[in-house]
């Protein structure tokens, strides 16, 4: 009898620190290397499972970036800082339309390169960050039949509990997105001003969307 | 950036190369807002279009025809065995860096895909899991600590920097795709590594052309960054951003 109840309570409390323990993982933040692997690994078992991507359906390839990863990327801040110091200088207005637009160009890029993925997995290097770092980079390849592909991710933590880790910079291939456009944003900028630039990148995803479907 | 990576193969354009240089100087005009790793930008614009125009009328077409003419099991035994080649010529600029590990690997792996592999055209070592360490002569002189020098763009090769161009000289004595074999196989090799270079970087170049705002810029800077990350093995110091 006594024996029973013991083993109830025991029970009991490791249920109740069981929950407790799921509760604490619940509140805090994923840590910025599991939301890389879960994200990598959702997009990449989407993109095996479905036929009409891998054979070049750019609208599927969009609807994947738009709902998996999007969400997880800072867009603001990453168009902030290719735009460099014009940026607090542009109307609400005109950051809205150079995010809008800057988004659709990286989404087709991003896109028409995911589209060519076949047989790869993604390994993550170990992470290299002290517990209350807000800012990190997780290392990972993509290994396949051909040489390794690097990718690599800046992510800053939300202010806030429970707000997650948001990426703000892709690195392909030792090439980060972000500083890659620097140069050309600020030639423009330099050239015909913030308005120029938005009217070059509205221009150039026209293009874009009528070279293919 | 990688597209360009084909472009080191050609020799005996010597002579072309200081032609067209020169004449790419003369027209040379003035750029606004040089940037401090591209003092030549506007010598170096002239021959990125002179190069896109040889890669649209010759390279590009030939690329795309090698790549519906020939199977992928084809393709990947070309590029393996010039992967082979180079995987021996890494492993002794790994030995001149120092770099014990990776000039073992490469030299494992040169070992064994030149028996096992039958002359480099199957891949055994990566099924192996023995890693490949790509190094040419630029980056050891990179990792003896040369600096880079400003961004070139040279005719027909592609993007370069000056330590890069100071290299080639022993990349072209070195490099066994140049060297191996008789008189024939001298013009043959590097024309078939030319294309196999370009064929990989179909989807690659397609997609510069679709991202960028300035080709030129695009590359220009993607082509240092990524020599920066090669240099500093993936992890480069944060730059020095400008004012």
């Amino acid at each position: 009898m006594k024996r029973a109840f013991l083993r109830k309570l025991f029970v009991g409390i490791s249920m109740l620190a069981t929950l407790g323990f799921t509760g604490q993982v619940w509140a805090d933040d994923e840590a910025p290397d599991v939301l890389i692997k879960r994200l990598s690994t959702e997009v990449l078992d989407a993109i095996k499972a479905d036929k009409s991507i891998r054979s070049g359906d750019m609208t599927k390839v969009v609807a994947l970036v738009d709902s998996r990863i999007l969400p997880n990327l800072n867009f603001q801040r990453m168009t902030a800082s290719a735009v460099g110091p014009a940026w607090r200088q542009a109307t609400p207005e005109q950051q809205k339309r150079l995010q809008d637009e800057f988004k659709i160009l990286l989404v087709r890029t991003y896109a028409g390169a995911l589209a060519q993925i076949t047989d790869q997995n993604i390994f993550l290097k170990p992470l290299r960050a002290a517990p209350e770092d807000k800012e990190v980079v997780v290392r990972s390849e993509i290994k396949g039949s051909g040489d390794p592909i690097q990718l690599d991710y800046r992510l800053e933590k939300t202010p806030g509990q429970g707000a997650g880790w948001k990426i703000y910079n892709i690195n392909v291939l030792g090439v980060w997105l972000v500083e890659n456009y620097k140069s050309q944003f600020s030639a423009e900028i330099n050239a015909k001003g913030l308005d120029g630039l938005i009217a070059s990148l509205v221009e150039r995803n026209k293009a874009n969307a009528n070279s293919k479907k | 950036m990688m597209m360009t990576c084909y472009s080191r193969q050609l020799r005996g354009v010597g002579a072309l190369v200081v032609a067209l240089a020169l004449l790419a100087l003369q027209g040379c005009a003035t750029v606004a807002r040089p940037d401090p790793r591209d003092p030549l930008e506007s010598y170096n614009r002239t021959m990125f279009g002179f190069n896109d125009a040889v890669d649209t009328a010759v390279l590009k077409p030939v690329a795309k025809g090698y790549r519906a003419v020939t199977p992928n099991w084809f393709r990947k035994g070309v590029s393996n065995f010039f992967n082979n080649l180079e995987d021996g010529w890494s492993a002794l600029n790994n030995a001149l860096q120092g770099r014990k590990l990776d000039t073992s690997d490469n030299l494992g792996r040169f070992m064994v895909n030149s028996t096992l592999g039958m002359l480099g055209l199957v891949d055994v070592a990566s099924d192996l899991q023995i890693e490949r360490h790509p190094a040419d002569f630029g980056l050891t002189l990179g990792r003896w600590g040369v600096p880079p020098g400003p961004y070139v763009v040279l005719p027909v090769l592609g993007p370069f920097t000056l330590r890069e161009v100071a290299a080639l000289p022993v990349e072209m004595k070195g490099q066994p795709k140049y060297t191996l074999g008789d008189q024939d196989a001298h013009t043959v090799l590097p024309v078939v590594s030319l294309i196999d270079q370009r064929t990989k970087y179909l989807n690659a170049s397609e997609l510069l052309d679709s991202a960028s705002l300035d080709a030129y810029l695009f590359q220009r800077d993607a082509y240092l960054q990524r020599q920066r990350n090669i240099q500093y093995d993936g992890n480069p110091p944060e730059e020095v951003t400008e004012p």
